[in-house]
């Protein structure tokens, strides 16, 4: 009997592995930036490059950076919803237009609404290397110690946004208070 | 016909050298591309997962090799530079995990599983022999079996 229930077991242990395996979605690289400062830069706004944005000018504040491109398939899934998130007011979101051109990122703004406070111009990518980007969209949470709190790989959902994204902000949000 | 084929090869050389002037300039410097290329062989492109920064044509690869191209002109050490590329993408750039305790499975898991592997194994050969019954000859086999065997048995049943 044993000698059947034996290679049973590992059988079950080997499909529980597998099984676990198949909600897992190897383009998800845990980042190491979670729970460390955001790196600083200092890039021209998009829409005034004679402006500059910092990540510093938003201490004391919780806010998004999300990073776009106009090139980016996915971005424009993910757009609609943040334009709505915007829309609530519930975190002010801010852009890093990634490796793009200025025309044709003001282009998609104009075409599709803007859901950014403002947008930064990272057009040789050296900030998302900072930031660890590999695949855009990706979106940060960053908390009023200028802390990287949540990282969202790929575009932003209504579930993440419902059950991570916004309850982790509230929650950093009334911290303050 | 042979003018056509003397056409043919000019059209080529001259297209050929377009073609050839649209790939990615080398540095000016063979040792650091060496350099870089080794290292990049290392790390892995997290845009197409199973090829390396060395190989990848994704745009990414390209901005992390511009990258490490520069800091190894500015002068950091390979340990330097895969500390700044972990720091920003995790272990995971590296095709070569360290060894910690997350990856201790997969550094040593094979050869436990090989361990164990042969520990069945010897088991099973052990169990065996015990199992294997001695079956010696009767006395009469053993009779026979000489007399099948001397040199004169042959005379015998001719």
């Amino acid at each position: 009997m044993l000698r059947f229930l034996i290679p049973l077991g590992l059988f079950m242990v080997l499909i529980v592995f597998l099984a676990i395996g198949l909600t897992r979605d190897p383009h998800e690289v845990p980042s190491p930036l979670i729970n460390k400062p955001a790196p600083t830069f200092r890039l021209p706004q998009l829409k005034d490059p004679s402006k500059t944005f910092s990540a510093e000018d938003l201490k004391g504040k919780v806010w998004i950076l999300n990073v776009w491109a106009s090139w980016c398939i996915s971005c424009r899934d993910e757009h609609p919803l943040l334009i709505g998130y915007a829309k609530s007011g519930a975190v002010p979101i801010y852009g890093l237009n990634y490796k793009d051109q200025r025309d044709n990122a003001l282009g998609w703004l104009s075409e599709l609404g803007d859901p950014y406070v403002l947008s930064a111009s990272d057009e040789d990518g050296r900030v998302a290397i900072d930031y660890g980007v590999y695949g855009a969209p990706e979106t940060y949470l960053i908390d009023q110690s200028g802390t990287i709190r949540f990282k969202q790989i790929g575009p932003v959902t209504p579930d993440v946004w419902e059950k991570k994204i916004l309850p982790l902000a509230q929650q950093l949000n009334r911290g303050t208070k | 016909m042979r003018r056509l084929i003397g056409l043919v090869f000019l059209v080529l050389l001259v297209f050929g050298q377009a073609i050839g002037q649209q790939a990615q300039p080398l540095t000016d410097d063979p040792v650091l591309e060496k350099r870089l290329n080794n290292l990049s062989k290392e790390l892995r492109c997290l845009v197409c997962q199973n090829e390396t920064l060395a190989d990848s044509q994704a745009d990414l690869a390209e901005d992390l090799r511009r990258e490490i191209r520069e800091q190894m002109r500015a002068g950091k050490s390979d340990q330097e530079i895969i500390n700044f590329l972990t720091q920003r993408y995790g272990q995971f750039i590296l095709y070569r995990p360290r060894v910690t305790p997350t990856t201790y499975l997969l550094w040593f898991g094979p050869f436990v599983l090989l361990l164990a592997g042969l520990a069945l194994l010897f088991n099973y050969i052990r169990k065996r022999r015990d199992q294997i019954e001695e079956h010696p000859l009767t006395v009469v086999q053993r009779k026979m079996a000489e007399e099948l065997l001397s040199p004169d048995s042959g005379k015998d049943s001719a």
